[in-house]
């Protein structure tokens, strides 16, 4: 019986592996049928010039997949060398050894360590470095995104370039930007907590009341995709659901006029109240 | 309920059955034996509920807005038997709180560390018995909090375990937050002070009442565990009962600790302002984060001993092992805030916390080279507590491992929130601490109960549970990669999820088999209760001193004065010719002398 446990242990570094493997080949079988190639199991597809947080999760990937494999692999053959039933030596009596314990604390730690400083810069760029304007200036933000129960409303400051004022473009749930241009994006809350995410974009920031915040990135590919909602914020939660554009800069610019124009004619109101 | 069950074992019930005797030492006992298994069925029962509430959440991931079988009908008539979107945020709100607050904490501290304290160390009984039976008591409030909030408007808190403000602060914000919301508040500060009750209890006793002999470096790792554990509540446990109080008082007198000024939530202006919502993730996750490790500290003690035992080996490396858990304790109070890094908190704390957070991976990953090394080359015994004991291990190693991707910040930028959260705290709560549980069931019950559970049916009910586990959970890690988001009613309204549909399916229908698979623990176990072969005093051949007491042990617990003269571990030792050597038998030229 002893054989059986082993290899049912082993199970689990092999499914581990394949599991990802084949998410990672678009192989996974409950998607259409064994082996069919269908829309990625795996990171949204990444239309941002920086691949950096990508990048450190392969890394990260890595090392920890050895760490998984090689556990995986001595917890099977411990099982399968010294079951009780088969295994005729006697016992290691052994309290411990000081020379291990000193290499498996040293060995993590430095890998952890290394972990922990490969990742400070990324971390930086992404929170602390805000774009800047060639002559150093900290980079306006784009828009402001609001949230509130349970929608994403947008406020593009016009003209002047200034927000809260009359020449603004306001629209709901549908964010345009510019390809090939750092995009700064301002986000507030009206209500509860929200957290404003792009999946394709790697963004993920909480939306706090009564704070103000920016996020940035760098889209370098046209087309569309979701804005979602990531902090539970009511039984609405699942439905916040906003639409980002990357557009050309000549379609982006028509795009602003024509919706401003719609916004005038329309006479300016804020969209109903939903419950 | 526990009551019946220990009344027919204990002869002395039967002769002397007035109402009074029976109430005294069957319910409002002060034996810290009865208080344990008090404690062990109440968890086990809102273990069952539980799960029920993971199926709700689970089933509206495979197939949302359909009408879900059998009980659909019973429960939303209103909806045609479909889980509605408000209904759906109580689910995994009252999910996650019944699984924390009344099932992992109370089975590990209060089951456990009731049951074992005082038989591993050689006590009669804990040093405050009157306090110690207030801490089961205390429970029961808590008990109706939360039950009772089902039955209220919304049908349950619905603002998540963690109850961020201002959602979970207005009273006005959805149907549920109202009286179930303020429920949920009183639920977890009565908790609070049933564990509380038990720490004071826990550190007292194992300080002051170990049998001559027993000294702090011949404890067995599961009395190190649940020691450092009532360390952490007594110290962490303050920080949330304050918090709970001021969200009370934002709630119920309008204070604003946790809100700033000018908000407008569903239609209604709030009065108060001048707080902020993240002073309360600081202070819950205070408190929560260090709970994390009351969640596991004790599982990774009473998995060590089950290791020893059936490996016939010392545990490797025993210093290490306390000082590791001393290690995590210690910064387990100064990572809270790798909860908060997508939060709006500093970027610059936010690198702080990383580097913290990284280096508790280190004492995990110590441990987990010591229990490979506990059982190279010993001679393993399969059975199901061992069996229960291994698999720990195994799903440890990968809830250490995910760990790692949410401390690295760029990281968890991308996957906070997501599915990937789900599957990383599944992996170390449901496939870590509750197998953990599950082995030292079998493995402390012939003490408990007197009686031996069925090997058989164990080792069946393993294997299902092992195969339906991965299958639920592993996935999950990569639905989270693809972004795929926790606590949503329906990911598949946004197109960058749609396609995640079938592996969900595939999820459901292993979590589906893995709770029917349970039903083969709960008969088990209550056949085994009553009719299951009869254990004698140390049915494992074990060394710890509670296996020298009788089966189950009578008021006071040892019928002889235990003496200890080793450590718990001295499995295969060439001093004797057994393979074990139990704590109190006396060194081998102590016994010659005495013959
Ligand atoms: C029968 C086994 C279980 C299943 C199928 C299950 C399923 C789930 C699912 C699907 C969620 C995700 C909810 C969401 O965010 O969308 C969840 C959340 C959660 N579960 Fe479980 N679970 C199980 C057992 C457990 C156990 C044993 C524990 C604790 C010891 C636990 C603790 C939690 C917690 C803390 C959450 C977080 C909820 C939140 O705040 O979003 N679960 N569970
Ligand atoms: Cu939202
Ligand atoms: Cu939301």
């Amino acid at each position: 019986m002893g054989r059986v446990w082993s290899i049912l242990f082993l199970t689990v570094p092999i499914f581990g592996v394949w599991t990802f493997v084949s998410a990672m080949n678009d192989w996974w079988p409950m998607n259409g049928g064994a082996f069919a190639f269908s829309s990625g199991h795996w990171f949204p597809s990444l239309d941002v010039s920086d691949h950096v947080k990508d990048h450190l999760f392969y890394v990260i990937l890595y090392l920890t997949g050895v760490v998984f494999i090689g556990t995986g692999a001595v917890l099977f053959w411990i099982l399968w060398r010294y079951d009780g039933a088969t295994n005729a030596d006697p016992v290691v009596f052994s309290h411990g050894s000081h020379a291990l314990e000193v290499i498996w604390s040293i060995l993590p730690a430095v890998v952890l360590l290394f972990i922990a400083i490969y990742q400070m810069d990324a971390w930086a760029g992404a929170r602390m470095r805000r774009p800047t304007m060639a002559d150093g200036a900290i980079k306006p933000p784009l828009c402001r995104v609001t949230g509130r129960q349970f929608e994403w409303r947008i406020q593009y400051p016009g003209e002047d370039g200034r927000l809260d004022t009359p020449d603004d473009l306001h629209i709901l749930n549908d964010l345009h930007v510019p390809v090939d241009e750092e995009i700064v994006i301002e986000i507030e809350s009206l209500d509860v907590l929200h957290s404003f995410f792009l999946p394709n974009m790697r963004v993920k920031q909480d939306v706090v009341p009564g704070m103000r915040q920016y996020v940035w990135f760098h889209p370098v590919k046209e087309g569309v995709s979701d804005i979602v909602c990531a902090e539970l914020c009511g039984w609405g939660h699942y439905k916040m659901r906003g639409r980002i554009t990357v557009d050309n800069a000549a379609e982006f610019d028509r795009w602003y006029s024509a919706a401003y124009a719609d916004q005038e004619t329309s006479q300016f109101s804020l969209p109903e109240e939903e419950d | 309920m526990s009551t019946t069950t220990i009344d027919s074992h204990t002869q002395a019930a039967a002769d002397e059955m007035t109402v009074g005797h029976f109430l005294s030492t069957y319910v409002f006992s002060k034996d810290h034996k009865v208080i344990g298994i008090q404690f062990l069925f109440s968890t086990l029962i809102w273990f069952v509920v539980g799960g029920m509430l993971a199926l709700g959440i689970r089933w509206q991931l495979a197939w949302p807005w359909s009408d879900m079988p059998i009980i659909g009908g019973m429960l939303f008539p209103e909806q045609g038997g479909q889980i509605a979107p408000e209904f759906y945020t109580v689910l995994v709100t009252m999910h996650a709180t019944v699984m924390i607050f009344l099932v992992i904490i109370p089975i590990l501290a209060g089951a456990f560390g009731n049951f074992l304290i005082p038989l591993m160390i050689g006590a009669d009984d804990m040093a405050f018995p009157t306090l110690n039976m207030l801490s089961y008591w205390f429970m029961w409030p808590a008990f109706f909090f939360f039950g009772g909030a089902f039955f209220c408007d919304g049908h349950g808190a619905a603002a998540g375990w963690t109850s961020y403000p201002p959602l979970s602060d207005m009273t006005t914000s959805a149907p549920s937050s109202g009286a179930a919301q303020t429920l949920w508040l009183l639920g977890v500060t009565t908790v609070g002070i049933s564990s509380m009750l038990g720490s004071v209890n826990y550190m007292t006793t194992i300080i002051q009442m170990r049998a001559p002999g027993m000294t702090m470096f011949r404890l067995p790792l599961t009395i190190w565990a649940m020691f450092i554990t009532a360390l952490l509540q007594a110290f962490a446990l303050p920080v949330l009962t304050a918090a709970g109080f001021m969200m009370l008082a934002d709630r119920l007198i309008g204070t604003g600790f946790f809100l700033p000024e000018g908000l407008v939530v569903n239609n209604s202006p709030m009065a108060a302002g001048g707080g902020q919502p993240l002073l309360w993730q600081h202070l819950f996750w205070f408190y929560s984060h260090p709970a994390v490790y009351i969640m596991i500290l004790p599982a990774m003690g009473m998995v060590s001993d089950i290791l020893a035992c059936f490996s016939r080996k010392p545990i490797f490396g025993y210093k290490p092992m306390v000082y590791s858990i001393c290690g995590i304790a210690g910064l387990g109070f100064i990572v809270w805030g790798h909860h908060m890094f997508v939060s709006g908190m500093n970027p610059g704390l936010g690198m702080t916390f990383m580097v913290a957070t990284m280096m508790i991976a280190l004492p995990s990953a110590v441990k987990t080279f010591n229990w490979l090394g506990t059982v190279y080359g010993g001679k393993v015994q399969f059975t199901t507590p061992m069996l229960f004991a291994l698999s720990f291990v195994s799903m440890f190693v990968i809830g250490g491992l995910s760990g790692i991707f949410m401390a690295a910040t760029p990281v968890d930028i991308v996957i906070h929130d997501t599915y990937f959260i789900v599957a990383h705290f599944h992996y170390v709560l449901f496939a870590g601490t509750a197998m953990a549980v599950f082995g030292s069931i079998y493995f402390w019950f012939p003490k408990m109960f007197g009686r031996m559970m069925n090997e058989t049916a164990g080792k069946i009910h393993f294997a299902l549970t092992f195969i339906f586990l991965n299958g639920t959970f592993f996935t999950m890690h990569i639905l989270g990669v693809g972004g795929f988001p926790r606590r949503l009613a329906d990911p598949y309204h946004y197109p960058t999820f749609s396609h995640l549909l079938t592996m969900n399916q595939f999820m459901t229908v292993c979590a589906i088999c893995m709770v029917a698979v349970q039903i083969i623990f709960a008969v088990n176990f209550f056949y085994s209760i009553f009719w299951g072969p009869k254990a004698g005093r140390n049915p494992w051949r074990a060394n710890g001193l509670e296996w020298q007491a009788p089966s189950p042990p009578g008021h006071g617990n040892f019928d002889f004065q235990p003496i200890v003269y080793r450590g718990p571990y001295e499995y295969g030792s060439p001093e004797t010719e057994e393979d074990f050597y139990p704590q109190t038998m006396p060194p081998k030229q102590d016994r010659d002398n005495l013959a």
